[in-house]
Protein backbone atom coordinates (compact mmCIF):
# COMPACT_ATOMS: atom_id res chain seq x y z
CA UNK A 1 0.00 0.00 0.00
CA UNK A 2 1.25 3.74 -1.13
CA UNK A 3 1.04 4.41 3.02
CA UNK A 4 3.02 7.09 4.52
CA UNK A 5 5.42 4.31 5.85
CA UNK A 6 6.64 4.24 2.75
CA UNK A 7 9.11 7.59 3.48
CA UNK A 8 12.53 6.49 1.06
CA UNK A 9 13.29 10.21 -0.92
CA UNK A 10 10.58 12.14 1.37
CA UNK A 11 12.25 15.54 2.67
CA UNK A 12 10.92 18.08 5.78
CA UNK A 13 10.94 15.25 8.31
CA UNK A 14 13.31 17.37 10.18
CA UNK A 15 16.89 16.82 12.11
CA UNK A 16 17.83 12.74 12.88
CA UNK A 17 18.91 14.20 16.42
CA UNK A 18 20.73 11.09 17.87
CA UNK A 19 21.03 10.63 21.14
CA UNK A 20 23.71 10.33 23.57
CA UNK A 21 23.83 6.95 25.88
CA UNK A 22 20.25 6.11 24.55
CA UNK A 23 18.48 3.73 26.79
CA UNK A 24 17.09 0.74 25.37
CA UNK A 25 13.55 1.74 26.69
CA UNK A 26 13.01 5.07 27.31
CA UNK A 27 9.64 4.32 29.63
CA UNK A 28 8.54 1.02 31.24
CA UNK A 29 5.60 1.22 29.02
CA UNK A 30 7.89 0.96 25.75
CA UNK A 31 9.57 -2.50 27.23
CA UNK A 32 6.11 -4.00 28.20
CA UNK A 33 4.95 -3.15 24.70
CA UNK A 34 7.65 -4.18 23.39
CA UNK A 35 7.28 -7.79 25.37
CA UNK A 36 3.85 -7.90 24.81
CA UNK A 37 4.50 -8.04 21.38
CA UNK A 38 7.04 -10.73 20.92
CA UNK A 39 5.18 -12.82 23.61
CA UNK A 40 1.55 -12.49 22.10
CA UNK A 41 3.33 -13.05 18.12
CA UNK A 42 4.16 -16.51 19.72
CA UNK A 43 1.46 -17.72 19.71
CA UNK A 44 1.19 -18.35 15.94
CA UNK A 45 -1.85 -16.40 15.07
CA UNK A 46 -0.41 -14.06 12.77
CA UNK A 47 3.33 -13.93 11.17
CA UNK A 48 5.90 -11.09 11.28
CA UNK A 49 4.67 -9.58 7.74
CA UNK A 50 0.84 -9.33 9.09
CA UNK A 51 2.19 -7.47 12.37
CA UNK A 52 3.80 -4.96 10.09
CA UNK A 53 0.91 -5.05 8.05
CA UNK A 54 -1.19 -3.46 11.25
CA UNK A 55 1.70 -0.86 11.91
CA UNK A 56 1.27 0.14 8.23
CA UNK A 57 -2.45 0.26 8.49
CA UNK A 58 -2.10 2.91 11.23
CA UNK A 59 -3.98 6.25 9.68
CA UNK A 60 -1.19 8.33 8.20
CA UNK A 61 -1.60 11.48 10.48
CA UNK A 62 -1.68 9.09 13.66
CA UNK A 63 1.49 6.83 12.04
CA UNK A 64 3.61 10.52 12.13
CA UNK A 65 2.09 11.35 15.32
CA UNK A 66 2.82 8.38 17.50
CA UNK A 67 6.06 7.24 18.94
CA UNK A 68 7.85 3.81 17.67
CA UNK A 69 6.53 1.86 20.71
CA UNK A 70 2.83 3.76 20.32
CA UNK A 71 2.63 2.44 16.97
CA UNK A 72 3.85 -1.49 18.14
CA UNK A 73 0.78 -0.43 20.61
CA UNK A 74 -1.71 0.41 18.12
CA UNK A 75 -0.68 -2.56 15.49
CA UNK A 76 -0.88 -5.24 18.33
CA UNK A 77 -4.23 -4.03 19.19
CA UNK A 78 -5.10 -4.65 15.57
CA UNK A 79 -3.87 -8.08 14.87
CA UNK A 80 -5.25 -8.90 18.35
CA UNK A 81 -8.16 -8.10 17.70
CA UNK A 82 -8.57 -9.04 13.82
CA UNK A 83 -7.57 -12.87 15.21
CA UNK A 84 -10.16 -13.10 17.52
CA UNK A 85 -7.83 -13.19 20.33
CA UNK A 86 -9.93 -10.26 21.92
CA UNK A 87 -12.56 -8.19 21.07
CA UNK A 88 -12.81 -4.93 20.49
CA UNK A 89 -14.49 -4.01 23.83
CA UNK A 90 -12.26 -6.50 25.91
CA UNK A 91 -9.75 -3.48 24.94
CA UNK A 92 -11.75 -0.67 25.85
CA UNK A 93 -12.71 -2.18 29.30
CA UNK A 94 -9.20 -3.86 30.11
CA UNK A 95 -11.85 -6.94 31.21
CA UNK A 96 -12.31 -10.33 29.82
CA UNK A 97 -15.72 -11.25 28.77
CA UNK A 98 -17.61 -13.25 30.59
CA UNK A 99 -17.17 -17.03 30.60
CA UNK A 100 -13.96 -16.51 28.15
CA UNK A 101 -12.40 -19.68 27.94
CA UNK A 102 -8.37 -19.73 28.98
CA UNK A 103 -7.88 -21.29 25.88
CA UNK A 104 -3.90 -20.93 24.45
CA UNK A 105 -0.89 -21.73 26.27
CA UNK A 106 1.08 -18.86 26.64
CA UNK A 107 4.51 -18.33 26.15
CA UNK A 108 6.64 -18.97 29.45
CA UNK A 109 9.89 -16.98 30.72
CA UNK A 110 11.86 -20.50 29.89
CA UNK A 111 11.09 -20.58 26.60
CA UNK A 112 12.29 -17.00 25.89
CA UNK A 113 16.17 -17.84 25.22
CA UNK A 114 14.61 -20.24 22.48
CA UNK A 115 12.58 -17.79 20.93
CA UNK A 116 15.11 -15.06 20.88
CA UNK A 117 17.33 -17.22 19.09
CA UNK A 118 15.67 -18.68 16.64
CA UNK A 119 13.74 -15.24 15.25
CA UNK A 120 13.00 -17.58 12.51
CA UNK A 121 14.20 -18.52 8.80
CA UNK A 122 12.52 -17.40 5.68
CA UNK A 123 14.49 -19.10 3.63
CA UNK A 124 12.63 -22.00 1.53
CA UNK A 125 13.20 -24.40 -0.80
CA UNK A 126 11.47 -23.86 -4.25
CA UNK A 127 12.00 -25.45 -7.21
CA UNK A 128 12.49 -23.14 -9.53
CA UNK A 129 15.25 -21.71 -10.74
CA UNK A 130 16.16 -17.57 -10.40
CA UNK A 131 14.82 -16.14 -13.23
CA UNK A 132 17.27 -13.19 -13.03
CA UNK A 133 21.07 -13.79 -12.61
CA UNK A 134 23.90 -11.94 -11.09
CA UNK A 135 24.63 -9.06 -13.23
CA UNK A 136 22.06 -8.59 -14.94
CA UNK A 137 19.78 -5.28 -15.64
CA UNK A 138 16.44 -5.46 -13.49
CA UNK A 139 13.91 -3.01 -13.74
CA UNK A 140 11.21 -2.76 -10.50
CA UNK A 141 7.78 -3.03 -11.60
CA UNK A 142 5.71 0.04 -11.64
CA UNK A 143 2.87 -1.55 -9.47
CA UNK A 144 0.71 0.01 -6.68
CA UNK A 145 -0.59 -2.84 -4.80
CA UNK A 146 -3.10 -1.71 -2.04
CA UNK A 147 -2.19 -4.32 0.17
CA UNK A 148 1.45 -5.23 1.91
CA UNK A 149 4.23 -4.83 -0.09
CA UNK A 150 8.06 -4.15 0.64
CA UNK A 151 8.77 -2.91 -2.68
CA UNK A 152 9.55 0.47 -1.98
CA UNK A 153 7.88 3.77 -4.43
CA UNK A 154 10.96 5.23 -4.62
CA UNK A 155 12.23 2.24 -6.70
CA UNK A 156 9.50 1.26 -9.13
CA UNK A 157 10.27 2.08 -12.51
CA UNK A 158 13.99 2.37 -11.82
CA UNK A 159 16.40 -0.02 -13.35
CA UNK A 160 19.60 -1.41 -11.57
CA UNK A 161 21.84 -4.24 -11.40
CA UNK A 162 21.24 -8.28 -9.61
CA UNK A 163 23.99 -8.02 -7.22
CA UNK A 164 23.48 -11.36 -5.55
CA UNK A 165 20.65 -13.49 -4.67
CA UNK A 166 19.56 -14.38 -1.26
CA UNK A 167 17.61 -17.96 -2.01
CA UNK A 168 14.12 -17.71 -2.07
CA UNK A 169 12.07 -16.38 0.89
CA UNK A 170 8.81 -16.18 2.32
CA UNK A 171 6.62 -13.44 -0.20
CA UNK A 172 5.56 -10.94 2.50
CA UNK A 173 2.68 -9.75 -0.40
CA UNK A 174 1.10 -13.09 0.32
CA UNK A 175 2.01 -13.54 3.68
CA UNK A 176 0.43 -10.58 5.45
CA UNK A 177 -2.56 -11.38 4.38
CA UNK A 178 -2.33 -15.24 5.26
CA UNK A 179 -2.55 -16.31 1.37
CA UNK A 180 0.44 -18.86 1.99
CA UNK A 181 3.97 -17.92 1.67
CA UNK A 182 4.29 -18.26 -1.79
CA UNK A 183 8.34 -18.19 -1.43
CA UNK A 184 10.14 -16.71 -4.24
CA UNK A 185 13.88 -16.14 -5.60
CA UNK A 186 15.22 -12.37 -3.61
CA UNK A 187 17.70 -10.21 -5.09
CA UNK A 188 19.79 -7.54 -3.58
CA UNK A 189 19.56 -5.23 -6.85
CA UNK A 190 21.68 -2.29 -6.80
CA UNK A 191 20.78 1.09 -7.87
CA UNK A 192 22.65 4.16 -8.52
CA UNK A 193 21.67 7.05 -7.07
CA UNK A 194 21.52 8.84 -10.50
CA UNK A 195 19.04 6.46 -11.25
CA UNK A 196 17.04 6.91 -8.29
CA UNK A 197 17.39 10.62 -7.89
CA UNK A 198 18.52 12.18 -10.81
CA UNK A 199 21.58 14.09 -12.08
CA UNK A 200 21.83 16.09 -8.65
CA UNK A 201 22.99 12.59 -7.15
CA UNK A 202 26.55 11.71 -6.26
CA UNK A 203 27.29 9.75 -9.31
CA UNK A 204 29.46 7.05 -7.34
CA UNK A 205 26.88 6.27 -4.73
CA UNK A 206 24.19 3.83 -4.72
CA UNK A 207 21.44 1.98 -3.30
CA UNK A 208 20.81 -1.93 -2.82
CA UNK A 209 17.19 -3.15 -1.81
CA UNK A 210 16.27 -6.36 -1.59
CA UNK A 211 13.36 -7.44 -4.00
CA UNK A 212 11.25 -10.41 -4.95
CA UNK A 213 11.20 -11.89 -8.21
CA UNK A 214 7.67 -10.66 -8.42
CA UNK A 215 8.98 -6.91 -8.14
CA UNK A 216 11.03 -7.38 -11.19
CA UNK A 217 10.99 -7.74 -15.00
CA UNK A 218 14.11 -7.57 -17.20
CA UNK A 219 15.19 -4.34 -18.21
CA UNK B 1 16.65 15.43 24.68
CA UNK B 2 13.59 16.14 23.37
CA UNK B 3 11.61 13.21 22.42
CA UNK B 4 7.83 12.70 20.21
CA UNK B 5 6.25 10.35 22.86
CA UNK B 6 6.84 12.78 25.79
CA UNK B 7 4.17 14.59 24.59
CA UNK B 8 1.56 12.18 25.71
CA UNK B 9 2.85 10.68 29.13
CA UNK B 10 0.41 9.06 31.00
CA UNK B 11 -2.02 7.73 28.04
CA UNK B 12 0.45 5.13 26.24
CA UNK B 13 1.01 3.71 30.11
CA UNK B 14 -2.37 3.30 31.46
CA UNK B 15 -3.64 1.51 28.07
CA UNK B 16 -0.26 -1.09 27.95
CA UNK B 17 -1.45 -1.56 31.62
CA UNK B 18 -5.03 -2.31 31.05
CA UNK B 19 -3.96 -4.28 27.73
CA UNK B 20 -1.54 -6.52 30.00
CA UNK B 21 -3.60 -7.24 32.60
CA UNK B 22 -6.49 -8.48 29.62
CA UNK B 23 -4.24 -10.84 28.66
CA UNK B 24 -2.88 -12.15 31.20
CA UNK B 25 -6.62 -12.67 32.60
CA UNK B 26 -7.35 -14.50 29.10
CA UNK B 27 -3.81 -16.80 29.95
CA UNK B 28 -2.26 -15.17 26.46
CA UNK B 29 0.75 -14.18 28.32
CA UNK B 30 2.12 -14.84 31.04
CA UNK B 31 4.39 -11.79 33.24
CA UNK B 32 6.93 -13.86 34.21
CA UNK B 33 7.92 -14.24 29.97
CA UNK B 34 7.29 -10.44 29.51
CA UNK B 35 10.38 -9.95 32.38
CA UNK B 36 12.32 -12.49 30.61
CA UNK B 37 11.66 -10.80 27.61
CA UNK B 38 12.63 -7.21 28.83
CA UNK B 39 15.93 -8.64 30.50
CA UNK B 40 17.16 -10.38 27.61
CA UNK B 41 16.66 -7.15 25.32
CA UNK B 42 18.45 -4.68 28.36
CA UNK B 43 21.10 -7.18 29.27
CA UNK B 44 22.05 -9.66 27.29
CA UNK B 45 21.33 -8.76 23.75
CA UNK B 46 22.99 -5.46 22.07
CA UNK B 47 25.90 -3.94 20.22
CA UNK B 48 28.70 -5.52 22.27
CA UNK B 49 27.94 -8.53 20.59
CA UNK B 50 28.62 -7.10 17.17
CA UNK B 51 31.84 -5.25 18.05
CA UNK B 52 33.50 -8.75 19.40
CA UNK B 53 32.34 -9.83 15.69
CA UNK B 54 33.90 -7.01 14.26
CA UNK B 55 37.19 -6.99 16.57
CA UNK B 56 37.34 -10.76 15.60
CA UNK B 57 37.26 -9.80 12.10
CA UNK B 58 40.04 -7.76 12.33
CA UNK B 59 42.55 -10.19 13.95
CA UNK B 60 41.78 -13.18 12.29
CA UNK B 61 41.48 -12.60 8.71
CA UNK B 62 40.12 -16.38 7.83
CA UNK B 63 37.38 -15.38 10.09
CA UNK B 64 36.96 -12.01 8.11
CA UNK B 65 36.34 -13.88 4.83
CA UNK B 66 34.11 -16.46 6.12
CA UNK B 67 32.19 -13.87 7.50
CA UNK B 68 31.74 -11.19 4.48
CA UNK B 69 30.88 -14.70 2.95
CA UNK B 70 28.46 -16.25 5.25
CA UNK B 71 27.76 -14.07 8.23
CA UNK B 72 24.86 -16.23 9.58
CA UNK B 73 27.32 -19.18 10.06
CA UNK B 74 30.52 -17.40 10.80
CA UNK B 75 28.49 -15.39 13.67
CA UNK B 76 26.89 -18.94 14.77
CA UNK B 77 30.80 -19.91 15.45
CA UNK B 78 31.02 -17.38 17.86
CA UNK B 79 28.95 -19.31 20.26
CA UNK B 80 28.87 -16.70 22.65
CA UNK B 81 27.15 -14.09 20.03
CA UNK B 82 24.36 -16.11 19.37
CA UNK B 83 22.91 -18.84 18.34
CA UNK B 84 20.50 -17.29 15.95
CA UNK B 85 19.56 -18.16 12.52
CA UNK B 86 19.03 -15.10 11.56
CA UNK B 87 19.84 -13.96 7.54
CA UNK B 88 23.03 -11.92 8.38
CA UNK B 89 25.43 -10.02 5.88
CA UNK B 90 28.51 -8.01 6.34
CA UNK B 91 29.21 -5.06 4.80
CA UNK B 92 33.11 -3.78 4.49
CA UNK B 93 33.97 -0.23 4.76
CA UNK B 94 37.40 0.44 2.76
CA UNK B 95 39.14 3.84 2.48
CA UNK B 96 36.85 3.93 -0.92
CA UNK B 97 33.69 2.82 -0.16
CA UNK B 98 31.39 3.30 2.97
CA UNK B 99 28.51 1.54 3.84
CA UNK B 100 25.40 2.66 5.61
CA UNK B 101 22.02 0.62 6.47
CA UNK B 102 18.46 1.72 6.92
CA UNK B 103 14.85 0.27 6.77
CA UNK B 104 13.18 3.01 5.04
CA UNK B 105 9.71 0.84 5.22
CA UNK B 106 9.83 0.26 9.02
CA UNK B 107 12.60 -0.65 11.32
CA UNK B 108 14.25 -3.60 10.07
CA UNK B 109 17.63 -3.93 11.96
CA UNK B 110 20.09 -7.19 13.21
CA UNK B 111 19.05 -7.72 16.59
CA UNK B 112 21.11 -9.93 17.71
CA UNK B 113 24.26 -8.57 17.28
CA UNK B 114 22.93 -4.75 17.50
CA UNK B 115 20.17 -5.25 19.87
CA UNK B 116 17.34 -3.06 19.49
CA UNK B 117 17.46 -0.33 17.29
CA UNK B 118 18.02 3.72 18.80
CA UNK B 119 14.82 6.22 18.18
CA UNK B 120 16.88 7.69 15.37
CA UNK B 121 17.59 4.34 13.05
CA UNK B 122 13.19 4.33 13.69
CA UNK B 123 13.08 8.02 13.18
CA UNK B 124 11.12 9.38 9.66
CA UNK B 125 13.85 12.14 9.18
CA UNK B 126 16.81 8.96 9.49
CA UNK B 127 14.65 6.27 7.19
CA UNK B 128 13.41 9.34 4.33
CA UNK B 129 16.71 11.10 3.98
CA UNK B 130 19.00 8.01 4.12
CA UNK B 131 18.88 7.05 1.15
CA UNK B 132 18.32 10.35 -1.09
CA UNK B 133 20.86 12.54 0.94
CA UNK B 134 23.41 9.96 2.53
CA UNK B 135 26.23 12.89 3.14
CA UNK B 136 23.47 15.12 4.19
CA UNK B 137 22.47 12.43 6.88
CA UNK B 138 26.05 11.51 7.84
CA UNK B 139 27.03 14.99 8.42
CA UNK B 140 24.51 15.24 11.10
CA UNK B 141 26.13 12.59 12.68
CA UNK B 142 29.72 14.58 12.38
CA UNK B 143 30.93 12.35 9.68
CA UNK B 144 32.04 13.87 6.11
CA UNK B 145 32.99 11.53 3.82
CA UNK B 146 35.26 12.48 0.98
CA UNK B 147 33.42 13.39 -2.84
CA UNK B 148 35.57 10.45 -4.15
CA UNK B 149 34.47 7.74 -1.47
CA UNK B 150 31.78 5.40 -2.94
CA UNK B 151 28.96 5.59 -0.21
CA UNK B 152 26.27 2.41 -0.53
CA UNK B 153 23.33 2.22 1.37
CA UNK B 154 21.38 -0.71 2.11
CA UNK B 155 17.69 -0.91 2.15
CA UNK B 156 16.76 -3.40 4.22
CA UNK B 157 13.44 -4.44 2.90
CA UNK B 158 13.49 -8.19 3.18
CA UNK B 159 14.53 -10.52 6.02
CA UNK B 160 18.40 -10.36 5.30
CA UNK B 161 20.09 -8.28 8.39
CA UNK B 162 23.00 -5.88 7.39
CA UNK B 163 25.87 -5.26 9.57
CA UNK B 164 28.54 -3.02 8.69
CA UNK B 165 32.27 -4.01 9.52
CA UNK B 166 33.92 -0.71 9.72
CA UNK B 167 37.47 0.00 9.41
CA UNK B 168 39.99 -0.82 12.07
CA UNK B 169 41.65 2.30 12.95
CA UNK B 170 45.29 3.13 12.91
CA UNK B 171 47.26 2.91 16.35
CA UNK B 172 45.38 -0.26 17.58
CA UNK B 173 48.20 -2.53 16.32
CA UNK B 174 48.71 -5.20 19.09
CA UNK B 175 45.46 -4.45 20.91
CA UNK B 176 43.58 -7.80 22.19
CA UNK B 177 40.18 -8.87 20.73
CA UNK B 178 38.86 -7.54 24.21
CA UNK B 179 40.45 -3.84 24.14
CA UNK B 180 39.89 -3.88 19.85
CA UNK B 181 35.71 -4.64 20.71
CA UNK B 182 35.94 -1.56 23.55
CA UNK B 183 36.05 0.82 20.70
CA UNK B 184 33.65 -0.33 18.18
CA UNK B 185 30.66 1.57 18.43
CA UNK B 186 27.16 0.83 17.50
CA UNK B 187 27.33 3.32 14.92
CA UNK B 188 29.90 2.51 13.16
CA UNK B 189 28.32 -0.71 12.83
CA UNK B 190 25.36 0.62 11.22
CA UNK B 191 27.60 3.09 9.14
CA UNK B 192 26.87 6.11 10.72
CA UNK B 193 30.25 6.50 12.46
CA UNK B 194 34.23 5.45 12.11
CA UNK B 195 36.01 4.28 14.28
CA UNK B 196 38.35 5.93 15.95
CA UNK B 197 40.81 5.41 19.49
CA UNK B 198 38.79 8.58 21.13
CA UNK B 199 35.10 7.74 20.43
CA UNK B 200 33.07 8.12 22.79
CA UNK B 201 30.64 5.78 23.19
CA UNK B 202 26.34 6.41 22.06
Amino acid sequence: MNGVHDMGGMHGMGPIAPEADEPVFHEPWEARVFALNRAAAALGKWNIDAGRHARERIAPADYLRMSYYEKWLAGLIMVLEESGLVTHSEVENGKAAPGTPKATPPLRAEQVASLVAERGCFERPVNAPPRFAVGQAVRAKKINPTGHTRLPRYARGNVGVVDRIHGAHVLPDSNAHFRGESPQHLYSVRFSARELWGEAASARDAVYIDLWEDYLEPA
Amino acid sequence: MDHDHQELPSDPALRVMALESLLVEKGLVDPAALDELIDTYEHKIGPRNGARVVARAWLDPAFKQRLLADASSAVAELGYVSQSREHLVVLENTPERHNLVVCTLCSCYPWPVLGLPPVWYKSAPYRSRAIIDPRGALREFGLELDEDVEIRVWDSTSEMRYLVLPERPPGTEGMSEDELAELVTRDAMIGTAKVTLEEIPR
